[in-house]
């Protein structure tokens, strides 16, 4: 009997699929203005037939290979395992994907059915800038006209990525509405979906908005955890007993706890950004310290204040900043699938020199929480067990907002 | 609505038909410009010929919103306003015009306020009825069961890009009207009205189940009202009645203002 049938059996089934109108649950769902329902249901119909497309699945295998560079490796961290004592532990390393990050894993799956569906326009929000750069990387490749929309907050916090955008001819969009940042643009991006929804696919970066996106951007992300299972299986012969991503919208983690959320021995922990302390005002820890509601077109856990307005969401990492979260991550949180840690800004800003001395990987900022979690969970771990982290993007981008940071830091 | 008389709403299509006329809808934002002055504005837009009033209750995050109603219910924000301000202001306003009101805006400050009570609440302080605008049929099966149980009218919108299904859901569930959007996109004024509305609106029709239909996003003038009117039961303007309002926020005229263009507008609808 091989590893993989042993597991099989000890196996509960654990089964999360949305029903027709996209609910996990009490969560998901479709909360926009009417004249986006016509090309939800579209995208909706086209997705699910490109699902059982084998000549689809055949294309998107193909530019995951030959354009993102997969299989990404799975790392063994072995300096940072003896330094901490405890778990094993593995890197699974989205930062090698072209453009430095997961997020491209969903652009090329969306711009693929794009591309069936005959829009030639493609809009996309952006935070960190990751989502940003990976649409209009797949928009110069395939031919479309590209529009991003950032708050302006992070274009000052994210110039690098401004640029790499623009290079690649797509256009920029500040958002000054609200808080300028990703909430904003994603704010800014829905309503300009709803005066051009015509000729325009909206590519949501994330786990969330309205049906079929937080269902969709979940498959096409789910590559990483696939990769991963079989990956461990081979070097391990067995399932790891922790799984662990950063989440802030939470497509990084979907996609690689997906595939191992019916594996019942494999822990599934998401990490949020505590910003200054979830004591604090001046946080982004969403499932940790929000309330059901509903935002940017579903139903999710959402930081807010006691008559449903957004709150201001906080934290050193712009692609973590945001009040909401994927719907599918509140329905693994509520039925008990998944666990949700958060780690602050100060305790992300330590790992991320540590990651980078310690493994001799620069991890994106986002990253960095998983790891600042993993530095306080691996010790407390056998060195038989196993932990695999979701290596989500790297952190060149970051560089000069750590070593602004770290300034103040030094002068404080 | 469940076995009783004609909602307010209703009763107003019955009045304003059968005079003849076609109704004018006016949609301000509450508590802006002016925090404590809302029922005010409410009764002046009534008197002025208003057939319908739409209050809108402001959040931080408003999808189908352009600038103009975004930064309205920004500054009713920072001002103070909340959910029982807004039950006050109908409150207030309904002592002194029997005009039908009609809360409309997003679905979470409904939602967090407690769906029934929302409902109880809006009908105690006097209102008709609601429009949520990110609130689509298929998400509004409970909201629809616990605004009938108190005579609240769920206005439900239809656009461009509807399909016949959808009219034929809206159709069932809308009570009071039928929000029809003139053109995809947010609200906000344009210049011209759009030339596929005729068909958008025959199309509906059949649907709507003798329901009345009124169009808005984008209409801010008598010949604007005139056009629309002529092919369906009324007319919404909103942005530049917020805008206009904010303009004039300083002279100590602005409701005289605010009550010449109403009549205007109203004027264009007979």
């Amino acid at each position: 009997m091989s590893a993989i049938d042993l597991l099989d059996t000890e196996t509960t089934p654990f089964v999360s699929h949305a029903d027709k109108l996209g609910h996990f649950g009490e969560f998901g769902g479709r909360f926009v203005p009417e004249t986006l329902i016509p090309a939800l249901d579209e995208l909706t119909e086209r997705y699910e037939k490109a699902k059982d497309d084998p000549e689809f699945q055949q294309a998107f295998a193909y530019h995951l290979r030959e354009f993102v560079g997969r299989e990404t490796p799975l790392t063994f961290a072995e300096k940072m395992t003896a330094e901490l004592g405890g778990a094993k532990i593995y890197l699974k390393r989205e930062d090698l994907c072209h453009t430095g990050a997961h997020k491209i894993n969903n652009t090329i799956g969306q711009i693929l059915l794009a591309q069936k569906m005959g829009k030639p326009r493609i809009i996309a929000e952006t935070g960190a800038g990751q989502h940003g750069v990976a649409t209009a990387t797949v928009c110069a490749k395939f031919g479309f006209d590209c529009v991003v929309y950032m708050g302006e907050e992070d274009v000052h916090r994210q110039s690098l990525n401004v640029f790499r955008m623009k290079l690649m001819g797509a256009e920029v969009r500040p958002v000054t509405s609200g808080t300028r940042t990703l909430k904003d643009a994603t704010n800014d991006a829905l309503r300009d979906w709803v005066t051009n929804v015509r000729d325009t696919h909206y590519i949501i970066g994330s786990v969330v908005g309205p049906h079929p996106f937080p269902t969709m951007v979940r498959d096409f992300q789910s590559v990483i955890g696939q990769e991963a299972r079989a990956q461990i299986l081979e070097k391990e012969g067995r399932l790891p007993d922790a799984v662990i991503a950063c989440v802030g919208g939470g497509s990084n983690a979907m996609g690689i706890f997906y595939p191992f959320s019916s594996d019942a021995s494999v822990r599934l922990i998401g990490v949020e950004a505590a910003g200054d302390g979830v004591d604090t005002p001046r946080h982004a820890a969403t499932l940790s310290m929000g309330r059901p509601g509903v935002l940017h077109g579903c139903a999710s856990y959402l930081l807010q204040d006691q008559y449903g307005q957004i709150a201001e969401a906080h934290s050193v990492s712009a692609g973590l900043d945001y009040p909401g979260v994927g719907p599918e991550h509140s329905s693994f949180k509520s039925r008990g699938r998944a666990e949700y840690a958060s780690i602050t800004d100060l305790e992300a800003l330590d790992a991320f020199g540590w990651v980078a001395r310690t493994e001799g990987i620069i991890p994106a900022l986002e990253t960095a929480h998983a790891f600042a979690h993993v530095r306080k969970i691996a010790p407390t771990m056998r060195k038989d067990e196993i932990i695999i982290i979701n290596l989500s993007g790297r952190g060149d981008k970051d560089v000069d907002a750590v070593m602004k940071n770290l300034n103040r830091l030094n002068a404080a | 609505m469940v076995g009783c008389e004609l909602s307010r709403i209703a009763e107003q299509f019955e009045r304003i038909r059968a005079k003849g006329e076609k109704a004018l809808v006016a949609f301000v934002t509450a508590g802006d410009p002016f925090p404590t002055r809302t029922a005010d504005v409410i009764v002046t837009l009534a008197e002025a010929g208003a057939d319908i009033i739409e209050l809108g209750i402001p959040f931080s995050d408003p999808l189908a919103d352009g600038p103009t109603i975004q930064d309205a219910s920004q500054r009713a924000l920072i001002a103070g306003m909340t959910p029982p301000k807004v039950f006050d202001i109908v409150r207030e306003a309904r002592q002194r015009t029997q005009t039908p009101i009609v809360l409309m805006g997003s679905w979470n400050p409904a939602l967090q306020y407690g769906m029934a009570r929302f409902a109880q609440d809006a009908a105690e302080a006097g209102a008709d009825g609601t429009i949520m605008t990110d609130l689509t049929p298929e998400e509004a099966g409970v909201w629809k069961s616990v605004s009938d149980a108190v005579n609240l009218d769920t206005i439900f919108l239809l656009a461009p890009t509807s399909t016949p299904s959808r009219m034929a859901l809206v159709g069932r569930m809308a009570s009071g009207f039928i929000y029809c959007v003139s053109r995809t996109g947010i609200t906000g004024a344009q210049n011209d009205v759009p030339s596929d509305l005729p068909p958008l609106i025959e199309a509906i029709r059949p649907w709507a189940n003798e329901t009345p239909i009124c169009v808005g996003f984008g209409i801010h003038t008598p010949a604007h009202v005139t056009t629309i009117t002529r092919y369906t039961d009324g007319a919404v303007v909103g942005s530049s009645l917020v805008s206009l309002l904010y303009k004039e926020r300083e002279n100590p005229n602005a409701l005289g203002i605010v009550r010449d263009y109403i009549t205007s507008l109203k004027a264009a609808t007979l």
